[in-house]
């Protein structure tokens, strides 16, 4: 058995390929050792600013001897048929055997292949499979050889040594050998290592960790414990914790101090400004949960002054970048919010859906709307609308785009907005993905739910639908979201009415109306209470005449897929959905996964598969029958043409449930209309049993097809059970 | 390691070391332009297959970045040292630290990083990856292995080390308004440049005549493309004209006269004048140039 200890070592990857690259390497390297029959106990990759590193053990030490088996021609071929097989095979006569299949006699060659080497074999694959690796951005620069390769930076040592000797071979005009080096600055000259223990050891002594997540260790526990001793705690950052473990080879954290002047300015910019340009973690009172004064840094360099110099020379830099975040975050301040919305239509939405400033105006006009529908205030859901996305036009967000919304918050209130509107103006963006939380307060809600689907009607009209994994504009999570935000405040909408309304406002002109009116209405209650009227009333004309609308029928489907998305992890059967969505007409979200609910838990009794069964058995007599005269059966079976006791049953028993169903879907009582259902499945098994429908009396026949059509119709006004899989 | 205690010091430590280094001492282009890499001693040589090895300052001129003499640390004019070596020695990181050191920072204090930064020039149809190195926090350089010029591949590969001189002379002196940086031991850097500054910031976003730069604009564009038309091939004289309309776009920019659409155009505009002289110094006997990679 052998080690193999392997360290590509070059000029400084770039943190965020670190990790991917070691498992890309050990997955590489492992299916290439496999494919030779090389196989092995177990294996260890670590990467770093510097190197790449692969240890394996227990590899065989060459690799296992092969037969392998040649069919050749029949004994009675031609000479020279034989003398080219046995030429090809490398065999005599003599060597060959002979077998019968039945049908003659045939030579088989059995050719012994020695397995070779293990430290041959891996000098030969080592090199292709370096070239292999998928680097997210590679480079050329100038090698020593005739064929260079691309890597992601200058490659300059490779360390490869099986079991201490050097496993030799060449990459990127790098010959291998067993050195490395240690820390750029703390650690002079060359090393020699020759398996992993003493690799690491020596690396160690080198400063440098070949671990990250040791590396990731340090870091976290040197932050903790330098916050405690100063009362504080860092703020969790695991994005930051792995970036500044990809900076390291040797991390020492310093604490620095932000000045006082600063601490004027929100929390969120001070954290955002030393997190993306500076990779400080943010401190706070763990008690009260203040931010603190202090950051942490962490360095690259046990320094020869402890850390003074270096403590000093990053809080200049903090100080002339929160100089440069306070400037923004006090001219910003100078201009209201409310005098910067003009300022959105030098900002491109989309080519085809206008500006952002058209944006603004439609999330306002849907966010009045749905304020309408949902006896919200509207005025406050203009406002908010028109103000939500006026902070992209400000120095901190422009700085900081993940800053928007917060920002928008900050001068809303400073400005003298009302708290919801305020509020809104900052949540509207919620939720930002599957584990954010969705807002709740009545002006977040229709702002984002209107941000969201404005953004998905008038990009999937401007032809942006996502395909495959391509979603640039994140429309699956526009629409999960809005999912998200009815089911969890159990809001009850007809979604067509926001969607066409986005649809109306998507024609240039028509917006323009509305628009124009908006600034006409100023802050008059009742003018403003005629827009959203007045744009509910065109939303609804649409909804009636909507038949051969394609984007609402797309974007309608497409909620159906998220729907089931959504609904899976919450074991929601995606067939139910299907069966309930086919119905058509069905646009109010809450009231769907009610009835997708109920049905699925009506299908768990015995009632409901025994039901189930029923209505396949009656569908497939219909289908066939149908197919076969070549017409429906739609109508009333006539009572007169009803001959046995079961038909008769299932006649009177279906034209009370009938009415009884349609009462409790009316009341969207789903529950009781499937236990009126249930009630069919007596009579429906009895008349199975004991009816014939394809009667020798055509008139008969024909009446006990209408009977069954009559079922299906039925049971369809509960979901479509032809969806229904099982 | 004595520290570069003045301005004009650190601009001869850092022209003397890379002398030393083999690299000819060339001085500022005299066309206006937005960075060292504009001069035709890194675009243009950076392609074809002839060794080179240069250093020089170079005057950058950023209208937009004019704070009329306000702001502590943001010039509509500065200078850049710029480093460019083909092919890339594979020492040239331990080049670079030597320089670090030359100019009085020593590493055994100072928390010195190369962060990943790839760099990217739509206007020159130029990209390379590389770092900006950190010191302490700071990025005192940028580092690049020149990829691509005019959207041809460099064969060999250059390296590109670009210092910002007024802020790394802010850091050594430590200082932290650039026009108390002391220019000599008599001068300080305001009063070589506050008022050009000021005046500057004016013309670059007040008075500019906008109808003469697009004239301007369009003159040069015209003049680029009739110098390397046909069999014409004067590569050089036509690049100066890419710059002279590289910097009228600029200065447009800056006048807030250019729409976000209109924007990608212009810049579109002289990547094609870029490329256009990037192939025609190809074919002249300094460039002479045959593709080895796909």
């Amino acid at each position: 058995m052998a080690d193999l200890l392997l360290e590509l070592f070059s000029e400084e990857i770039p943190a965020r390929m670190q990790a991917q690259a070691a498992k890309d390497l050990e997955r590489i390297v492992v299916g290439a050792l496999s494919d030779r029959g090389l196989m092995f106990e177990g294996a260890k990759t670590f990467a770093g600013p510097r190197r790449l590193t692969l240890a394996l053990v227990g590899l065989p030490s060459k690799q296992p001897d092969v037969s392998e088996e040649k069919k050749g021609p029949r004994v009675n071929a031609a000479a020279k048929a034989i003398d080219g097989f046995l030429r090809s095979a490398g065999v005599t006569l003599e060597q060959c055997e002979t077998r019968d299949d039945g049908k003659g006699a045939f030579y088989v060659a059995v050719v012994q292949r020695k397995g070779r080497a293990t430290a041959d074999v891996l000098a030969e694959i080592l090199p292709e499979c370096f070239a292999k690796l998928p680097w997210p951005k590679s480079m050329r620069w100038p090698q020593s050889t005739n064929a260079p390769v691309r890597w992601v930076r200058p490659l300059h040592t490779i360390l490869c040594t099986l079991d201490g000797d050097v496993v030799p071979f060449v990459f990127a005009g790098v010959a291998s050998g067993n050195r490395t080096r240690g820390h750029r600055f703390l650690s002079k000259g060359e090393i020699e290592a020759r398996r992993y223990d003493d690799y690491v050891r020596k690396l160690r002594d080198a400063f440098v960790i070949v671990d990250a997540e040791e590396r990731k260790d340090i870091v976290l526990h040197e932050v903790k414990n330098k916050a405690f001793a100063l009362g504080l705690e860092p703020i969790a950052d695991e994005g930051l914790l792995d970036e500044v473990a990809g900076l390291a080879e040797w991390p020492v954290v310093l604490i620095g101090t932000i000045e006082n002047q600063f601490m004027d300015v929100p929390a969120e910019i001070l954290q955002t400004s030393m997190r993306t340009h500076q990779k400080y973690f943010s401190l706070r009172d763990p008690k009260t949960g203040q931010f603190a004064n202090r950051f942490a840094v962490v360095a690259n360099m046990a320094a020869a002054d402890g850390g003074k110099t270096v403590v000093a020379g990053n809080e200049r830099v903090l100080r002339a970048r929160l100089s440069d975040a306070k400037f923004f975050w006090d001219q910003d301040r100078k201009t209201p919010l409310a005098n910067r919305v003009a300022a959105l239509a030098e900002i491109v939405f989309h080519a085809k859906a206008g500006s952002m400033l058209d944006r603004a105006h439609r999330v306002a006009l849907i966010a009045m709307l749905l304020a309408d529908l949902l006896k919200g205030d509207i005025e406050k859901a203009k406002r908010a609308g028109l103000l939500a996305k006026a902070d992209l036009t400000s120095g901190v967000v422009g700085e900081f785009p993940e800053l928007q919304g917060v920002m928008g918050r900050y001068y809303a209130l400073h400005d003298g907005e009302t708290p919801e509107v305020a509020d809104a103006v900052r949540d509207h963006y919620r939720p930002l993905g599957p584990s954010d939380q969705v807002p709740t307060a009545a002006v977040s809600v229709t702002v984002a739910l209107a941000d969201k689907i404005d953004s998905l009607v008038t990009l999937w009209h401007a032809g942006e639908k996502p395909t495959g994994s391509k979603d640039p504009f994140a429309l699956r999570r526009s629409a999960l979201g809005i999912i998200r935000i009815l089911l969890e405040n159990k809001i009850r909408l007809n979604l067509l009415v926001p969607i066409f309304a986005a649809l109306e406002l998507s024609d240039g002109q028509r917006e323009r109306r509305f628009v124009d009116r908006l600034d006409g209405a100023l802050s008059n209650a009742i003018l403003v209470k005629g827009i959203a009227d007045d744009l509910l009333r065109a939303a609804r004309t649409r909804t009636a005449s909507a038949g051969g609308n394609a984007t609402a029928a797309e974007v309608m489907d497409f909620f159906a897929d998220r729907l089931k998305v959504a609904l899976r992890e919450q074991g929601v059967r995606h067939d139910l959905i299907d069966a309930v969505f086919s119905l058509g007409g069905e646009d109010d979200i809450v009231r769907l996964v009610t009835r997708v609910t109920a049905l699925q838990q009506f299908l768990k009794t015995e009632d409901g598969t025994n039901l189930l069964a029923g209505y396949k058995r009656a569908a497939n007599i219909l289908r066939i029958e149908e197919k076969k005269d070549g017409r429906s059966y739609p109508g009333e079976p006539d009572p007169a043409l009803l001959s046995l006791p079961e038909e008769k049953t299932l006649f009177m028993d279906m034209a009370a449930g009938r009415e009884l169903i349609a009462a409790e879907l009316e009341r969207e009582r789903f529950a009781e209309a499937m236990s009126a259902m249930a009630k069919l499945r007596g009579p429906v098994d009895a008349f199975f049993d004991k009816v014939t429908v394809n009667a020798p009396d055509a008139a008969l026949r024909t009446n006990r097809l209408q009977l069954l059509a009559r079922l299906r119709e039925t049971l369809h006004t509960v979901a479509d059970y032809s969806k229904i899989e099982g | 390691m004595a520290k570069a205690k003045t301005f004009q010091e650190l601009i001869l430590t850092l022209q003397n070391f890379w002398a030393s280094k083999g690299c000819l001492i060339l001085q500022p282009y005299d066309d206006q332009m937005g960075a060292g890499t504009f001069h035709p001693a890194t675009t243009l040589r950076a392609l074809g297959p002839r060794p080179w090895r240069a250093a020089y300052v170079q005057p950058s001129r950023r209208p937009k970045d004019g704070r009329y003499g306000e702001n502590p640390n943001r010039l509509q004019h500065y200078y850049q040292f710029q480093v460019i070596m083909k092919p890339a020695p594979a020492d040239i990181q331990d080049l670079y630290l030597e320089s670090v050191r030359a100019i009085g920072l020593d590493p055994a204090v100072h928390d010195i990083r190369f962060v990943e930064d790839d760099w990217e020039s739509p206007t020159l149809g130029a990209w390379g990856l590389g770092w900006e190195v950190w010191c302490d926090g700071m990025e005192i350089s940028q580092f690049t292995y020149f990829q691509q010029v005019g959207g041809i591949d460099c064969d060999p590969v250059s390296a590109e080390i670009t210092y910002g001189l007024e802020r790394l002379a802010m850091y050594v002196q430590n200082v932290e308004f650039v026009y108390d940086l002391a220019f000599n031991e008599q001068f300080r850097y305001g009063e070589v440049f506050h008022q050009a500054e000021q005046e500057f910031s004016a013309y670059n976003f007040e008075m500019a005549d906008t109808d003469i730069l697009f004239r301007h604009f369009k003159d040069a564009e015209k003049q680029c493309q009739e110098l390397i038309s046909g069999n014409k091939k004067l590569a050089l004289p036509a690049y100066d004209q890419c710059i002279k309309a590289s910097h009228a776009f600029n200065l447009l920019d800056a006048r807030g006269v250019i729409s976000v659409t209109e924007r990608a155009a212009y810049i579109a505009r002289v990547r094609a004048l870029a490329k256009a002289c990037c192939e025609a110094w190809l074919a002249t006997p300094m460039g002479e140039y045959k593709p080895r990679f796909g």
